[in-house]
């Protein structure tokens, strides 16, 4: 059964505002969701205010900030700093995306932040993902054909290698699945959006040849059914792929009696 | 990690915008939820009827109230809104419509002709 409210050690308390805005030339308030495993308190929305004047142009860029001159505790993954890596997905004003694509200027004040939803806490906005890299693994994510012909690579068309555009891109950022209410409530079973997405990139894979093995465990009631087409995948997803299309596909090609 | 307490759940519902994706998929549900209910309900009136003038006599004082109008219009909306919105459901299912630009073009014809058509019937009842 879902269960909508935050159990009680998960329910935010007030926080502290670390700053004000004084003598500042653009003050920009951010709303930041904090939690530390070693203090015993409840989690926190914390308030900061840095100046946009002398920020970089992205949400990640003010993180750095806060960090580097207000509050050395605040915790979150970064990494390459230009959308590749995936590490820094959080929940920025309400939806998914990565911190380090996300301009500033885009954003309405005070900027609210909070870990990617319904994912256990390690602390502040670092969830933990590995669940989610299990649910990854158990698609078995990699080429599984013969060995091709010893004087030859594996052959594709233009065509087929075209097929796989939209799905590669993926970088398993995780915004998908952590903005999908379903997942929300069947993660312990259901795969989600993007390890969807991710299996629906083998089925679509030419040169792979366990397509209809990969199909015949995906037909599940709780694994793939559980999606409902809410979309919310596809409009959170900062790569701008479709994750709600590819489990439509696999869907299809399921019904179709491929498997 | 010994002297870490249980990790907390990350807010959810609490503080997931609400967007037209997510808006119609709930509304879905809670009309056909609505149209259940709605069904028992027409179920009993039809009992009552064959049941004769001692049973019916209660829905007649129903009818002429304002909730009977309220009931009737929610019970139509509904009805076209899960109708409509189950044909968008069986184009996804046909593999069209999925682009975000489609999703939300249908999703808004949707809810435009559900509110045109329920106002043309109840129009038309009355």
């Amino acid at each position: 059964m879902a269960q909508f409210r935050l159990p009680k050690n998960a329910r935010i308390t007030k926080g502290h505002r670390h700053n004000d805005g004084s003598g500042m030339q653009r003050p920009l308030p951010l709303q930041i969701y904090r939690w530390n495993p070693d203090d015993g308190a409840q989690p926190r929305v914390d308030e900061y205010t840095i100046d946009r004047a002398t920020c970089g142009p992205m949400l990640l860029d003010a993180l750095i900030k806060i960090k580097n001159e207000i509050d050395s505790t605040l915790t979150f993954r970064r990494s390459c700093r230009e959308g590749i890596c995936g590490s820094c997905a959080m929940n920025i004003n309400g939806t998914n995306t990565l911190a380090c694509t996300q301009a500033l200027s885009e954003l309405n004040t005070p900027v609210k932040i909070y870990p990617l939803p319904h994912m256990p806490v390690i602390k502040d906005l670092v969830p933990d993902l590995t669940h989610f890299f299990d649910q990854h693994a158990s698609v078995e994510p990699w080429l599984k054909a013969s060995d091709p012909p010893e004087d030859q690579e594996r052959l594709q068309s233009p065509d087929d290698r075209e097929a796989l555009d939209g799905l590669y891109e993926c970088i398993l950022c995780a915004c998908c699945s952590t903005s999908c209410p379903s997942y929300w409530w069947n993660s312990d079973q259901y795969l989600g959006p993007a390890n969807l997405l991710q299996a629906y990139r083998w089925i679509a894979d030419s040169r792979d040849e366990s397509t209809s093995d990969r199909l015949d465990q995906l037909n599940d009631s709780f694994k793939l059914y559980r999606c409902h087409t809410i979309m919310n995948c596809t409009n959170a997803c900062p790569k701008g792929l479709n994750p709600g299309k590819a489990i439509g596909k696999i869907k299809s090609q399921i019904a179709k009696g491929k498997t | 990690m010994s002297n870490s307490r249980a990790r907390p759940i990350s807010p959810h519902l609490q503080v997931y915008r609400p967007q037209l994706t997510s808006v119609l998929s709930i509304a879905h549900r809670l009309t056909g939820l609505f149209l259940s209910g709605a069904t028992v309900v027409l179920s009993l009136w039809l009992v009552s009827l064959a049941l004769g003038e001692f049973a019916y006599a209660p829905f007649v004082g129903f009818w002429d109230s304002w909730m009977s109008v309220l009931l009737m219009a929610g019970v139509v909306f509904c009805l076209y809104y899960h109708l409509l919105n189950g044909v968008r459901h069986l184009a996804w299912d046909w593999g069209f419509g999925f682009s975000l630009s489609s999703v939300y073009a249908s999703g808004w014809a949707v809810v435009a002709a559900s509110v045109i058509l329920s106002v043309l019937t109840l129009l038309l009842v009355n």
